[in-house]
């Protein structure tokens, strides 16, 4: 498989998974934007970013970004609830839909080049900070308009012919790290 | 007679929408236990009464696939009806879970009736 051929297929993926999530779990309408080839995965954010990592014949990371604002109109979808600031039921929706959206792609990619692993989110929270995940290769951006928001969708994935880890992250700012337990 | 239920799962969000979903469902349920991943799950199971078991796949400390080989090697709780739901789709992972016993099957992300139905057919 082509780097070409695997970003179409984490549009394809990630369009029909962001659909089944926002439409069974969440309720709301959702319109998915065709996807942008990007060469830094992000820039300078305020919000919240969800990371979870892939590994196996290929390798790489999907970061899901929302900000603040969107963030809690998500959870408050998902769980039913109000939310006014984003706090730890805020993060665990955002990484729950990060790991829903991003583990329906592993399904997929692996069905094509065989098994691969799936790491526990991380979200991060805060204001003015910049997240840079290793790597020089393209990016698949995909936006997507939810909740009157914007939710951000990026993934990179690589062959890994070495047997690479996953990407390192970088980050610089004030935020709020969480591991999902 | 009310069932008493087990969901584990890593995300705490899962465990408060499946708890509205069997608040929701046409079964009885009595105790709802939370447990965050397998090792809990096992300590829950020995303190209290469980009749039905909800279990993630992908959790720290002790997974999904390891938490039901457990429950299946104890005599105790051999019979108790479990069901996976997972973001877990891979074809390996379902047919470990079917080979060790699992009692049913849901990917995420479900529907309150997928969850409704499955539960219905097991009690």
């Amino acid at each position: 498989m082509t780097q070409e051929e695997m970003q179409q297929l984490v549009e394809e993926v990630v369009h029909s998974a962001v659909e089944n999530v926002c439409g069974m779990m969440l309720g709301c309408p959702v319109e998915v934007q065709p996807k942008q080839i990007i060469a830094h995965p992000l820039q300078e954010s305020d919000g919240v970013v969800a990371l979870v990592g892939m590994a196996g014949p290929w390798i790489g990371t999907g970061a899901l970004t929302a900000k603040p604002e969107l963030a809690c109109k998500l959870a408050e979808a998902f769980l039913l609830q109000s939310y006014e600031k984003v706090n730890d039921e805020v993060l665990d929706a955002v990484a729950e839909i990060a790991n829903m959206v991003f583990g329906n792609l592993k399904t997929i990619i692996e069905d094509r080049v065989g098994p691969m692993g799936l790491s526990t989110p991380t979200t991060i929270f805060g204001a003015s900070f910049t997240t840079k995940i290793g790597g020089t290769s393209s990016w698949t951006l995909i936006p997507v308009h939810v909740c009157g928001g914007e939710l951000l969708i990026q993934v990179c994935m690589l062959p890994n012919h070495e047997g690479r880890v996953p990407h390192r992250l970088d980050i610089v700012g004030h935020m709020i790290t969480r591991v999902a337990t | 007679m009310a069932l008493d239920v087990l969901i584990v799962d890593d995300s705490a969000a899962i465990r408060k929408i499946l708890q509205r979903v069997l608040i929701q469902a046409e079964v009885s349920v009595g105790q709802v236990l939370e447990a965050g991943d397998g090792i809990e799950a096992l300590q829950r199971m020995k303190d209290s009464k469980v009749d039905l078991v909800l279990s993630d796949i992908n959790m720290p400390n002790m997974d999904g696939i390891q938490l039901l080989t457990e429950i299946r090697a104890n005599p105790a709780w051999e019979r108790i009806p479990v069901v996976m739901i997972t973001t877990e789709g891979s074809q390996q992972k379902v047919l470990a879970a079917v080979q060790l016993g699992a009692n049913g099957y849901v990917r995420k992300p479900f529907t309150a009736d997928q969850i409704k139905e499955k539960i219905c057919g097991l009690v």
